[in-house]
Order: C-alpha cells, then structure tokens, then sequence
C-alpha cells in the first residue's frame, strides 16, 4: 500500500477530532488516493467544525462548507464551474474531483434531495458519505442510517424501548437507484479497499457516491484504541458488506472466510448492551438476510 | 448596436444575463419567476449563449450551487419568487457571509397561506436583514439595466456582496414593454470577465471558506458586511452615472429618485412599479393644480437614509405606501424606516396592494386626500373591501 499511496498527509494533523475519530482517518485515506487535485465540500458536522475551528484550518485543499443540507448542490455548483473556467482555458488537461465528504445526516436525512438532485443530473463528483450512524456532532441522536437497536439520544433504550425501532437506511442501493456510473461501500478498516474505491471514483467520469462505514468512540461507545477492530468486525460479520456497482456491474471486493458471529460485534458497543442475547439473534437473522441477498454466504 | 425590443419583465432580466457573460446558471421554476429561466435555457440551446445551467430541485439548491459556483470564481445567476426566496432564507445569509457576488432575479409575489401567485412585496422585505443589496425596479427597462448594474455593484472590492434585483409580479414579469437593448459588446466591455482576488477554491492555492466563526471573530464579521453594504451606496450611485455614460440611462442617484418634489408638501414614497401609477397621477392633480411629490426607494438595501432626510427636508406631508405588514405592528417596512429616518415629520403608513390586489389611480388619489385633510397617522389600508 505505501508504495502505492504517497505518504502526503493532506489533512494537517493536530486538528480536533476526537482520540480514535474514524471520519479523520476516512479524510487522510481518500484525499492520499485523490491527491491535490481535489476541492473538499463539506456539510455542517463533526468533521467540518473539528478540521476548522477560525482561524485555523487542517485542510491543505481547497475546502467549502456552506450549510447543513446543501452539500450536492454545492458540489454541483463546483463541478459547473470548472466546466466554466475550463473553456476560459484554465485547468487545462487536468482533472479536478469534487469531493462532498458528508455525514450520514447530511446524506441520508436533511441532504438527501440535493444528493439525488446531484446524482440524477450526471455531475461529475465523487460524494463520500462518512457514516457514523447518529447525528455524533449535536450528541448522538437518531439518523435514518442509524441501524436497528442501537440505543441513541433520541431514540433511547429503556423499559418499553430496545433503541432504534427501524432498520439502517440502504444509501448505497438508493444512490444505485440513480443509474450512476460508480457507487460502492467501504470501511476505514480496510484502507487498500477504500483507497482504491475512491481512486476508481476519481477517474470515472459522472457521479460516483461511497458509503463508507466510520465508528464513531463517542457516539458507539468502546475505547479509541478499538476503532480500526470494530470497524473490521463490522466487515467480517457482514453487518456492513463491502462492494462496488461499476456501470450497472455488482460485485463483493472483500469476502470474509468465514462471517463472523454478529454478537462480537454488538457486545463490543455500548450503545448496543441493552440486547439480551435474544435480540442479537434478531439482528443476526437480519444480517443473514441480507448478506444471503448480496450473496455472501 | 442598440435595439429596441418590446419584451416582458423577466425576458428583460434574462436579455440582462446573457449580456453580462454569466458562466453559471441555477434554474428552478416558480411564477412568476420562470419565464426569465425559460429564455436562458432556450438561449443557450439556440447556441446564442454559452452558461453552464444547471436545473436545480430546488430553490434552496438553487441558491447553494450558485454560492458554491460563485466560490469557485465564475459569474453566477438564479431567479426566484415568494415561496422560493423563502426556502432559500438560509443561503441567502450564507451568500453575503462568504462575501459571493451573487445576482438574483425576485419576481415579487405574496406568501402563502392562503397561497396566492400576484404581486406583493412580502417576499423580498422579509429578506432585508440577510445582507443583500436590494434594488427594486420600476420597469422593464430598468429591470435589463439594473441586472446588469448588479454585476458591476456586487464584484467591486468595495462590495463583495450579493443583489437581489426585485420586480413587480405580473405587473412587470408578464407585461410588454419597449425595451433598450444595450449593444452586448459595451456591456461586456464594461463588466469584464469576473476575476475573484481574495477567496476561491482553486487546487493550485488551497484556501479554507466557511469555517466555524468562533465567538472571538463572528461579530467582525457581521460589522465588515455592514460596512460593506453602506460603502455600496457609493458604488452604486458611481455605477449609476458611469451607465448613464455609457448607455444614456439613469435612474435617479442610483439609490434615489425624486419626482415633482419642488416645492411639494405633500410626498408620496414607495418602491416598485406603483411608483409609475403614481407618477401619472402627479401629473393629472398638477393639471388641477396641486403639487404632489414622489420619492421613489430604488434601493431598500442600503437604505438610503441620507438622500432621504435631504430631498424630505421641505416636505409636510409625507405618506408611505407598502406592499407588505408586519403583524403584530400594523405598518410596512418601508413605513417603519421612513419613520426611524425622519423623526419629527407627519407621515402616515397606507397598506397597498397586497397580494395583487390593483393599486388604481384612484387609491392614489385616496392616498393624497386623506394626507391632506386628516391629522389622524394611524396606518390605513387602501383597496380593502368593506
């Protein structure tokens, strides 16, 4: 991988994300497979309000965060603009990505119309959904990516409540929905995979979307240190299957040997230690369900 | 060479974009809006007119990739209406708090409920506070000119600010009338190509926009785009004269402009295509002998407050017409900053025309009786049903 990748950081360390903050990790992977060439859109959340406290900055790219809801459309905006100063004859022969990293809220809630807007319209962006699963910047209430049974602010565990009462919104089959070129899922945990996936996205011309998985220590509750395995039991369990949809074309790019039971999984969070081992098993049968649809046994 | 056109309002404005070189186009249809976005995209697909457009889902979409087009350094352009300048409220601050010289196209329409299509100015004086430069027009010539004069006011370094260009819905946007097609060549001559100097994404200088205002820096931000926003008088009333050299049109002093106010006690102010009603009316009563006067407001945002307490130095009367309320105050906006500019005048506050309800020369004539024979300034309504 090193040889493949530079060594670049294009996010400046010493920002203020927390200990073991996934979305971080996300950014530093994906700008080292797009390099310089790249302009960031950010929606409001985490990673914006962490990388760019005024007036400081960790972006060594040029960044835009407008507002919560908006980051297709400011993307859209971007990539037509480029359009524009290119026939001016500027940029001339090169490429440039425009790369909304946005979170499950802004993806799949407040900015779902401007995504399917952006998708529908063919532009050429590569849109990262960082999902950690809850709204983590506002304090880890309910997002509709957040999965069944996690406990959340707004959708809290108690004596008549397991968590979250509806499954985890499909975003990357949505986003496939819209006929585009590219559309995949990734992990954090799987850096080579990732890398690769958004490399692909960058040179493929039209709208390509990523749902990368992101754990989140705060938000999941489990130590910094665990980040990256949790992320990885994610993947090897087949809660959060990895693949990628070219051109209409499915096909698994990581198959665990053997799935690991969920429950390893689960019992790692605290958002999770409400379940009785008899609500894994709920979670389990889902997991199977879906994972025998994708075809992974 | 210039040409004489008899055209709409919004086919006017849409004459304006394309000879100002816009590079961006957001387009999201609302009445009585989409008129103007229609003959941009049929501009563009005759091959007369090279924009990138983009059809946009919605208003608020509209305004966000303009902000992030114009962030990236190219001439931007929208239109919009009542319900979609409503949708857009939260972009609009976020436009002039990136300092983005955008230019927009409100087509002035009421908001519901009950929903209603026809002209008020609710829309727009809902918008005062978000930074925007507002300049209202009163025809369709002026609203061609004053498209292209926002260019030239938005992108000055003294400026940096988004305009907002409002015109009267149906009366102006579906309403003929012979229009001064400025030659394309001057006007590109004169605007330019817009080059941003400061801000704008570009991967050869990588530069952070829209960061989190901490508390320490936040409030100097509000105070450089009041600053900005008064500075812009200036611009504007340069950018009037230098139009006025180039195109042989002006429009008062550019923020300004006085009708028959020599020697008038009785003034009438207001924005907007009313104020040609009002004209007309003036010239009649001066055949019967009385000598009304008219201030028009061009630009409610900034607020000419000078050119105000000036030219209504002599008056006595004064009443201001409205095309809004605030409820819960019984006055319109215009109202409130006439009174907060002249403190010690008699001025009374009539509400017009409300959701395209017709403001005749009657109403006016109304207007003008009860300013002279009542003390009473309570505002009143005109037009209302019994």
């Amino acid at each position: 991988m090193g040889k493949r990748f530079p060594r670049e950081e294009l996010l400046a360390p010493g920002h203020r994300g927390c200990a073991g903050c996934g979305a971080s990790i996300l950014v530093r992977m994906a700008l080292k497979a797009a390099g310089r060439d790249v302009i960031v859109v950010n929606s409001t959340g985490c990673l914006e309000v962490f990388t760019t406290p005024y007036p400081e900055t960790a972006w060594r790219v040029p960044w835009i965060h407008t507002a919560f809801e908006c980051g297709g459309a400011v993307a859209s905006g971007i990539e037509r603009a480029i359009k524009a100063l290119k026939k001016r004859g500027k940029f001339k022969d090169r490429k440039i990505t425009v790369m909304p990293i946005i979170g499950d809220g802004g993806t799949a809630d407040i900015g779902f119309q401007a995504l399917s807007g952006a998708l529908e319209r063919g532009h050429d962006i590569v849109y990262i959904m960082y999902d950690n699963e809850a709204y983590m910047n506002t304090g880890v209430q309910r997002s509709s990516a957040t999965p069944l049974f996690a406990s959340a602010t707004t959708a809290p565990a108690g004596k008549r409540s397991k968590g979250e009462d509806r499954p985890k919104k499909d975003m990357a089959m949505i986003a496939a929905a819209h006929g585009i070129p590219y559309v995949a899922t990734a992990c954090i945990s799987y850096p080579e995979d990732l890398m690769k996936k958004v490399k692909k996205a960058c040179e493929i011309e039209g709208p390509a979307f990523i749902h990368v998985l992101q754990p989140c220590t705060v938000g999941w509750g489990y130590n910094p240190e665990d980040t990256i395995k949790i992320g990885r039991l994610a993947v090897e369990t087949g809660f959060f299957p990895l693949y990628e949809i070219e051109h209409g074309e499915f096909r698994i790019t990581y198959r665990p040997a053997k799935r690991k039971p969920l429950k390893e999984y689960i019992r790692m969070q605290k958002r999770y230690r409400h379940l009785t081992d008899e609500d894994i098993e709920i979670l389990q049968k889902y997991v199977d369900e879906r994972c025998k649809l994708l075809g992974l046994e | 060479m210039e040409r004489v056109d008899v055209i709409t309002g919004t086919t006017a404005a849409a004459i304006g974009v394309k000879l100002s070189n816009v590079e961006v186009i957001a387009a999201y249809p609302i009445t009585p809006q989409s008129e103007c976005v229609e003959m941009l995209a049929k501009f563009i697909a005759d091959g007369e007119f090279d924009a990138e457009y983009i059809k946009v889902e919605s208003e608020h979409s509209a305004m966000a990739a303009c902000i992030g087009a114009s962030a990236t350094g190219v001439r931007t352009f929208t239109a919009t209406a009542a319900q979609g300048l409503a949708l857009m409220h939260e972009m609009l601050y976020i436009a002039s708090g990136m300092r983005l010289p955008i230019v927009m196209l409100n087509t002035n329409r009421a908001l519901s409920a009950p929903i209603n299509i026809w002209c008020d100015h609710q829309d727009s004086v809902t918008e005062r506070d978000t930074g925007w430069i507002q300049i209202y027009a009163q025809n369709n010539q002026e609203t061609l000119d004053s498209i292209i004069q926002a260019y030239k006011i938005a992108e000055d370094e003294d400026v940096l600010l988004p305009v907002m260009v409002c015109i009267d819905g149906f009366i102006l946007t579906h309403t003929v009338e012979p229009v001064y097609i400025p030659d394309e060549r001057k006007v590109r001559d004169y605007l330019g190509i817009y080059e941003p100097k400061h801000a704008y994404l570009d991967p050869d200088r990588p530069i952070t926009q829209g960061p989190v205002g901490v508390p320490e820096c936040y409030m100097e931000t509000r105070k450089q785009i009041n600053d900005a926003i008064e500075r812009a008088k200036e611009v504007i009333k340069r950018v009037n004269e230098e139009y006025y050299q180039l195109f042989n049109r002006r429009y008062g002093n550019g923020l300004v402009e006085g009708y028959n106010l020599e020697n008038a006690d009785t003034v009438l102010v207001a924005m907007g295509s009313v104020c040609e009603t009002i004209r007309y009316v003036i010239d009649r009563l001066k055949k019967k002998g009385k000598n009304i006067g008219l201030l028009r407001i061009r630009t409610f945002r900034p607020f000419p407050k000078e050119e105000i307490k000036e030219m209504l130095e002599g008056a006595e009367n004064i009443g201001v017409l409205d095309r809004n309320i605030s409820f819960g105050l019984n006055m319109g906006a215009l109202g409130t900053e006439i009174m907060a500019t002249l403190r010690d005048k008699k001025i009374c506050n009539y509400i017009v025309g409300l959701g395209g309800r017709d403001i005749t020369p009657r109403n006016i004539e109304e207007i003008v009786k009860h300013l002279e024979e009542s003390k009473d300034v309570e505002t009143k309504w005109i037009g209302l049903k019994e």
